[in-house]
């Protein structure tokens, strides 16, 4: 900088921020303000005719009622609101145990011995990121469908092992919560596997050579020196589909469409989209979810941020 | 006999289970039980969706037993004289892409500027700008949905439909716009710009004659992108949508359950081939700079390890 003449100087000052300067006020207007809407609802009061929120704006004015009325739902044990949280937690815990178990392997085999087929096994691998999501459930609708006339392609095919004998009905009881989760794996895998894959492609073959040279076996090298390096990886995977997970509602709609498998996403849905005079209580709802998965969200920008910096340092 | 004829004696007369073991678990042979895992992952991943695919090409109405090929399907989407024609499905296809085309051009613009002005701005706030350009990338879509929903609602009385779509597809698109910019951003270095300003030229120069030619890949494949992404859109786009502005996914997700038949495979198969189209000229523009800058990997490599 200190080669460029004055007024060049003062126009830098004001020319990379005004470049900026639309998207900042795009984000801050649609992205930013409407965070504040969403308190502002769901601390607000309710047109008592036509039952229309009324949102506070002034947070002197912010009111808890419905705020307070919703959470007691919450934490009263036998409100299907409780049973929803947890439901989602359940989901949400187990799918993200089966993709670490499912994907890591796949992410290790392709990192470390793709050979020349590594172009191809990405290029397959990544091909469901790029599939419309609602794509893909619809396939596993198809799949698992029960209608009498049209049964689903998968019943078809276990009905011809030897031990199955009457159709899976996918919707009903333990069999609904495991479709749920298949449908939730399904759709988020490619998400975990990606990053993962980044981290385990970037671990030095060096530091794994070393580790054999001393005497390690391919066992305890992987535990020991594979594993530890590419828990970045794992943790930002795990974060990246936990985050969207925690909010679906059109997955379990979608496999099951049954009330026993609603998540809290679907609590959401209902109320902001189900009908009118809800609003308070979906905002609420929805501030209470943030709130839940604000923890994970500043891990993981914080994370990212630290990772670009010591990237392009 | 020879200790290897003596070891292929043994292999030959094993019982079945330990000749897997002997396939699977040979410490200095490949990773067998790795390399199957890992096809049997990426069959289990992609079947369902050719199976999807394939019975839109049905001859019959079910979705499971393939009765004959056919393109009756895809005429039910817009030839009207057809007997399964069903008037929701165009008009789905027609507002998926009015709304990818229009996100296109304004997401890309606010990006490329917003990535531009944070890779060279140094002064306070721009910490700041640059955690809010990250934001929407990790809030959960319906997060996003219901605060733009509320707003628009509320505050901005804003009726919902296709324009309430639209600026929520842009708000979620310039985030990526922004990252795939700023990573050829940092690839180009401040360089170039330093040289045309030391020869006398403005900022404003040095972006239009220098800067922005470098950057026409990133720019281009962003488009791609935010095509491809906007095209996929669900939440939002149900969210803001009241009447007459039902996407694809929006059809998709009323009538998958109910009103099925091979006509919504059809219309998927569209809409996915459309969004893979725009990913693969995204990935081709990358991968033609690529070569030029010689990083000796393949674009596919580089957007899996987030280098893009």
């Amino acid at each position: 900088m200190a080669t460029a003449t004055g007024d060049v100087v003062g126009q830098r000052r004001w020319y990379y921020p005004a470049l900026a300067a639309p998207g900042i006020v795009w984000l801050l207007l649609l992205f930013i303000l409407p965070f504040y809407a969403i308190a502002a609802v769901a601390f607000g009061t309710r047109d008592q005719i036509f039952a229309l929120p009324i949102p506070a704006w002034n947070p002197l004015e912010w009111q808890f009622g419905t705020f307070t009325a919703t959470l007691q739902e919450v934490a009263t044990s036998s409100s299907g609101l409780q049973a929803q949280f947890f439901r989602t937690l359940i989901y949400v815990a187990l799918s993200v145990a089966i993709c670490l178990v499912v994907g890591y392997p796949v992410a290790y085999y392709i990192a470390r011995h793709g050979g020349r087929l590594k172009v191809l096994l990405l290029t397959l691998m990544i091909a469901p990121f790029w599939m419309s999501y609602l794509m893909r459930m619809l396939a596993w609708v198809n799949l698992l469908s029960v209608k009498p006339d049209d049964p689903g392609l998968m019943n078809r095919i276990l009905l011809l092992l030897p031990f199955v004998h009457e159709p899976v009905s996918w919707t009903v009881g333990l069999v609904s919560h495991l479709t749920v989760i298949l449908g939730l794996v399904y759709g988020y895998i490619p998400f975990f596997i990606l990053p993962l894959y980044a981290a385990l492609d970037r671990i030095d073959r060096s530091q794994l050579e070393a580790s054999r040279d001393l005497g390690a076996s391919p066992a305890s090298t992987f535990w020991r020196v594979t594993l530890p390096l590419s828990k970045q990886g794992i943790l930002a995977g795990a974060v990246i589909i936990t985050l969207p997970m925690f909010g679906d509602y059109y997955t379990p709609n979608l496999m099951t469409a049954s009330p026993e498998n609603t998540m809290v996403g679907n609590a959401i849905d209902f109320a902001l989209n189900g009908g009118q005079g809800q609003q308070p209580k979906g905002a609420a709802l929805t501030l209470l979810l943030s709130a839940f998965i604000a923890v994970l969200m500043v891990y993981y920008l914080v994370s990212v941020a630290r990772a670009a910096k010591e990237a392009h340092r | 006999m020879t200790t290897a004829e003596v070891a292929l004696e043994r292999e030959v007369s094993a019982p079945k289970v330990g000749r897997l073991r002997a396939f699977f678990g040979n410490p200095w042979g490949k990773p067998r039980f790795l390399s199957v895992w890992t096809w049997l992952y990426i069959i289990w991943s992609i079947a369902p969706v050719v199976i999807a695919v394939q019975f839109s090409f049905n001859a019959g109405r079910s979705r499971s037993t393939f009765q004959g090929f056919s393109t009756q399907w895809y005429e039910a989407i817009w030839n009207q004289a057809s007997e399964n024609y069903d008037d929701t499905l165009l008009p789905a296809l027609r507002q998926s892409l009015k709304l990818a085309l229009l996100t296109m051009p304004i997401a890309t613009v606010l990006g490329v500027g917003l990535a531009i002005g944070l890779a060279r701005w140094r002064g306070r706030g721009a910490g700041a700008a640059n955690f809010l350009m990250l934001f929407p990338l990790v809030t959960p879509e319906i997060v996003m949905g219901a605060s733009m929903f509320l707003i628009f609602a509320n505050l901005y009385h804003f009726r919902l439909g296709t324009t309430a779509q639209l600026l929520g597809h842009v708000t979620f698109s310039i985030s990526y716009v922004v990252i795939v910019t700023r990573g050829r951003l940092f690839a180009i270095g401040r360089d170039y710009e330093e040289a045309a300003m030391d020869l006398g030229s403005s900022p404003a120069e040095a972006l239009r004659r220098v800067l922005l030619p470098l950057l026409a890949p990133a720019i281009l494949s962003s488009f791609f992108i935010v095509f491809a992404i906007s095209i996929d859109d669900f939440v939002i786009s149900q969210f803001l949508c009241a009447q007459g502005c039902t996407t694809i996914p929006i059809k998709i997700y009323s009538a998958a359950r109910n009103a099925g038949n091979p006509s919504l495979n059809a219309l998927a198969t569209i809409m996915m081939l459309l969004s893979l189209l725009s990913i693969t000229l995204a990935v081709l523009i990358l991968r033609r700079y690529n070569k030029r800058q010689g990083t000796g990997r393949s674009a596919v490599e580089d957007f899996a390890r987030f280098e893009i």
